[in-house]
């Protein structure tokens, strides 16, 4: 069938062909129909969970919500540590008319700044126009007063109210509190870390040092979150659903704001730092440093100009001394010298040592002198404390040497963190052998354990060690942990919807006491701190004349500057940061003592501790025991101890 | 053949002399009506597009009644003319064309814009159709290469606008034509390998870098997913979620929260079967096949060979915007500017098919008085 010869046209053959053409391409429709539908069959329902989920994750978006940090009180329930909102000011431009004279308008009403307006504007471009941008970001009362009357005229621009913190009493707790500051990229960092993030994808601040970063965890609470529908372009359409954040738990301190405040005022304008601590918990009753600085403005992020003004002040306020300062803890220390000389038995209560007024190592040199240039004649353990005798303490180190010494005074918690619940505590230095030939790799020489008698030397204390030593003094050998934290409160809401706090105190473990060979030595020395105060014409007795409440103690002065042999020191032709440090530790009442303090002073103008840091220790004790009066049953007995000094020749100190 | 079997009596029905084919009529209508629905869903659930879209579907509708009126030999008298005028109407439009979203498709006549290719689709099958009508068929080589040639100028022209939806459409149409004219399976066969050795030729020296990429992202779209492989992506996430019964008209969240592009044009697919399911797309795919299935009836019951195979090529080449169209919005094929046919927003290209359709009704309809 050659199609060339056939002039007539084949229908039929043409329509066959054409049928059976039409055959094969509806063929291949319906094939192609079908392998679309298979494709549509695998994403429908094969890959309907995968693609359920993907479109899920697409329009669901979780819109984290901060908890509100707990607040920190006092031990009496003093407010320290706030939520307090602050105002800003914010526009969402697509509801906003006219953007250029609106802004203009509420400008001048509220007198924002042209900067502040630029920033905003370049803020505003860079965002989407259904977004809140920052047109002011700290508010004053007057401000939101005034824009509120006028808010009518300006839909688009609204004041917005966050939490952030409010510390009331400002520098008076910073050291103890620290504060809360933006989360930086280290923070971030870090909590990326410790897998936190999530929880604090809507915290603006984290804490920064002290009590807020401590209890950091305790204090943020956790996050809620808001379940929302949104389009391609992050728009909220509507709430789907609300999990209401967790609150912080609120924390109580240990800490006394009024003792606090009378520490301040005993402080000002001198350097030094105040411990108090009640023995028979370790809680901190006070602990105050001088100068200190305002929490509050690093809150908001401190400005560059006063972050170097504090950074670079000579008397250096973002210093916690409390637990930052090593300081030669000088005479301070002698009781618990004393005590080991007992413990050791190098002496007896009974040993005396005769005072000329200096000693000398056999073979040396070198005189080492007692602060009162004649001398306190004979001396024994009570009458060297009470006098302050530096001899009989060199004689004592000398008998006890560097090992045993240090050896105990480990035991009393000096060179390491006394476990206080804040992070910035230095160890300050315990010297032995084996520390200073790591540190210096050099050998202990013997002038130096005479030195480490008199609390000089390489030896530092912080002035919370020296409290919690004297703790376990007044406890004979109870330790206690220092601590700040009281106890913690929790919102509960149960299901019934009463909402009430819970209070828990905290439990601190005691640590494993400090056991004696005789459990008389504590008496003895504790007698010899308790004459210290009481007894006329020793060394602390002035500061507390006329109080009340049967106090202790043991003045310290700590030279910082090295001097000649034979060198007299004068304050008043040594340069201020060279002269004596002022130290006293003090403890009340006697029998059952609820508070023990511990005061360092920096180079003092004049005197020593008697003189410069006792009336401090006095004017917290007297505000902390009022008008209570307090006999001490030892006052019976003190005869006794009186006939023994009696037998010594009496000096005037 | 006659053997159709129709009474005479019937034929001469109202819906005979109005030139209207019903069943074909109902098909269409079913797709314009759910077109209407889903553009009032993707469009952000707005009257004003919905009544753009109903407006468009009055005038296509009254377009192709009047097609249907022209008897279908009309065409073939003036297919050489029209198509050369086509022909230089598309080159004019290289040389001095009107440039919108990046393609130079349009032709400003000064009362109105025109887009030359549209009509092309309709131009290219007759002038084919024409062609190989001319002797015998089935056709023999010669006529075969020849019509090759006279697709591809039109194809060629329009791919370098560029529009290589639409100049795929045409090369189809006149392809079709070709192989309902009973070009030899061998001569397919050598055709189909000569296409493929054209595709790296077409990759390295004619396709324009947006093309390339579509091409890349077709392949593999995870690559850049908020870039050019967004589309695609949120398009294969519609339609997986809308699973087997739909999540409802207007409650598609991809659509209705806009992280579908395209959604009342090209998208318009994706829409659909989010908002219906996979039982919507069984039964809209069934009347696709439907309007297929009477498209080709009217052709094999066609009388001449040229009206056969241009309501064949029409038919067909309206069922590859189906297969275009779907094919791309579901992974299966790379993205090309292909409308979902009737259904998506966009009044051009559904004149041009609606007019194809009255083309097709004429064939069906006018075969008694053009023996």
């Amino acid at each position: 069938m050659s199609p060339r010869r056939i002039v007539i046209r084949n229908h039929s053959a043409e329509a066959n062909l054409f049928a059976r053409r039409t055959f094969i391409a509806f063929s291949g429709v319906v094939l192609v129909l079908l392998i679309l539908f298979a494709n549509v069959y695998t994403l429908q329902v094969e890959s309907f969970e995968k693609y359920q989920t993907r479109s899920n994750s697409n329009r669901i978006k979780l819109l984290p919500v901060a908890p509100n940090r707990g607040l920190i009180y006092d031990r009496h329930g003093v407010l320290l540590a706030d939520n307090k909102p602050v105002y800003s000011l914010e526009v969402i431009a697509e509801d906003v008319d006219d953007i250029k004279a609106s802004i203009a308008q509420v400008s001048k009403l509220l007198n924002i700044s042209a900067d502040r307006q630029s920033k905003f504007f370049k803020s505003m471009k860079r965002k989407r126009r259904f977004k809140p941008v920052e047109l002011h970001s700290r508010l004053s009362d007057q401000q939101v007063a005034l824009f509120s009357v006028n808010q009518h005229k300006y839909p688009g621009i609204y004041v917005n109210a966050r939490l952030k913190r409010y510390y009331p009493f400002s520098d008076l707790t910073t050291h103890n509190l620290g504060y809360v500051a933006r989360i930086n990229r280290r923070d971030a960092k870090k909590l990326e870390q410790a897998g936190k993030a999530e929880n604090y994808a809507a915290t603006y601040g984290i804490g920064k040092l002290g009590i807020e970063k401590y209890y950091e965890d305790m204090l943020h609470g956790t996050i809620g979150h808001q379940e929302v529908e949104v389009n391609n372009q992050g728009r909220v359409i509507r709430t789907l659903n609300y999990t209401p954040p967790v609150p912080g738990k609120d924390l109580t301190l240990t800490l006394d704001i009024e003792l606090q405040m009378i520490a301040k005022r005993a402080l000002s304008g001198k350097r030094g730092a105040i411990v108090a601590m009640d023995p028979r918990t370790g809680g901190i009753l006070a602990m105050y440093s001088n100068p200190s600085y305002d929490g509050n403005l690093f809150v908001h992020g401190i400005s560059t100009k006063n972050y170097k003004k504090l950074l670079e002040s000579k008397d250096l306020p973002l210093i916690n001394r409390s637990v930052q300062s090593g300081y030669p803890p000088a005479s301070t220390v002698k009781p618990f010298l004393a005590l080991t000389g007992l413990e050791e038995n190098v002496i007896t209560p009974k040993t005396e040592v005769y005072d000329p007024g200096w000693y000398q190592l056999k073979g040396l040199p070198n005189k080492y002198r007692d602060w009162l240039p004649w001398g306190h004649g004979k001396v024994n353990l009570t009458k060297a404390i009470e006098q302050s005798c530096n001899i009989y303490f060199y004689d004592l180190a000398f008998k006890l040497g560097i090992t045993k010494i240090s050896n105990m005074m480990e035991r009393f918690g000096f060179g390491d963190y006394t476990g206080l619940d804040i992070y910035e505590e230095n160890k300050a230095i315990m010297p032995s052998v084996a520390w200073k030939r790591a540190r210096y790799n050099q050998s202990w020489y013997t002038g130096e354990t005479l030195s480490v008698g008199i609390g000089q030397s390489f030896w530092t204390v912080t002035p919370l060690q020296l409290t919690q030593a004297l703790t376990t003094l007044v406890n004979k050998g109870e330790r206690k942990i220092p601590h700040l934290l009281k106890a913690k409160s929790e919102l509960i809401i149960e299901s019934s919807g009463n909402a009430y706090h819970q209070i828990t105190p905290i439990e601190y473990e005691p640590r494993a006491p400090l056991k004696l060979r005789d459990d008389k030595n504590w008496d003895i020395v504790l007698n010899a701190m308790h004459n210290t105060v009481q007894k006329l014409g020793a060394t602390a007795h002035k500061p507390f004349k006329g109080s009340t409440y049967d106090a202790s103690g043991k003045t310290g002065s700590a030279q910082v500057a090295r001097r000649k042999q034979g060198e007299k020191y004068d304050a008043k032709t040594t340069s201020e940061n060279k002269r004596d440090n002022a130290m006293f530790i003090a403890f009340a009442p006697f029998d059952k003592p609820e508070i023990v303090i511990a005061v360092a002073i920096e180079n003092v103008a004049k005197g020593g501790g008697a003189t410069n840091a006792a009336p401090v220790a006095r004017q917290i004790m007297d505000q902390y025991f009022g008008d209570r009066v307090i006999t001490s049953k030892k006052r019976n007995v003190k005869p006794k101890i009186a006939t023994d000094i009696a037998a010594t020749p009496q000096e005037a100190d | 053949m006659r053997s159709t079997g129709q009474d005479p009596q019937k034929v001469h029905s109202i819906w005979q002399r109005l030139h209207i084919d019903v069943p074909l009529l109902l098909g269409i209508l079913a797709l314009l009506a759910l077109g209407l629905f889903l553009v009032y869903s993707a469009g952000g659930q707005e009257t004003a597009v919905v009544y753009l879209k109903a407006r468009s579907i009055g005038v296509a509708l009254f377009g192709m009644f009047i097609v249907a009126q022209i008897p279908p030999l009309v065409y073939r008298k003036w297919a050489v003319p029209v198509f050369v005028l086509g022909l230089l109407m598309l080159i004019s439009v290289l040389l001095f064309g009107h440039v919108g979203k990046g393609a130079q498709r349009w032709l400003d006549l000064g009362f109105m814009k025109f887009q030359p290719s549209e009509i092309m689709k309709l131009i290219v099958p007759i002038m084919i159709a024409w062609f190989v009508s001319q002797e015998n068929l089935p056709v023999k080589i010669s006529t075969v290469i020849l019509a090759f040639i006279l697709v591809l100028l039109p194809t060629l022209l329009i791919a370098k606008q560029p529009d290589l939806g639409t100049s795929l459409l045409i090369a189809s149409s006149g392809i079709f034509v070709i192989f309902l004219a009973g070009a030899s399976w061998k001569l397919i066969g050598v055709c189909l390998g000569l296409a493929s050795a054209f595709v790296p030729i077409l990759w390295m020296f004619l396709m324009k870098g947006y093309q390339k990429q579509r091409v890349l992202t077709f392949l593999n779209p995870e690559q850049d997913p908020l870039g050019s492989g967004y589309h695609i992506i949120q398009s294969k996430i519609a339609i997986g979620s809308g699973g087997i019964e739909g999540k409802g008209w207007l409650q598609g969240t991809q659509s209705q929260l806009e992280f579908l592009p395209e959604r009342h044009t090209d998208f318009i697919f994706s829409v659909f079967s989010e908002e219906f399911g996979l039982i919507g797309v069984a039964a809209l795919l069934a009347v696709y096949l439907f309007v297929v299935m009477r498209g080709l009836w009217i052709a094999v019951n066609a009388q001449h060979a040229f009206t056969k195979l241009l309501a064949g090529s029409l038919t067909l080449t309206f069922f590859v915007y189906v297969f275009v169209n779907i094919g791309m919005v579901s992974g299966l094929l790379p993205v090309v500017g292909v409308p979902l046919p009737l259904v998506s927003f966009g009044g051009t290209s559904m004149v041009t098919l609606m007019a194809g359709f009255g083309i097709l009704m004429a064939i069906s309809t006018h075969r008694r008085f053009h023996v």
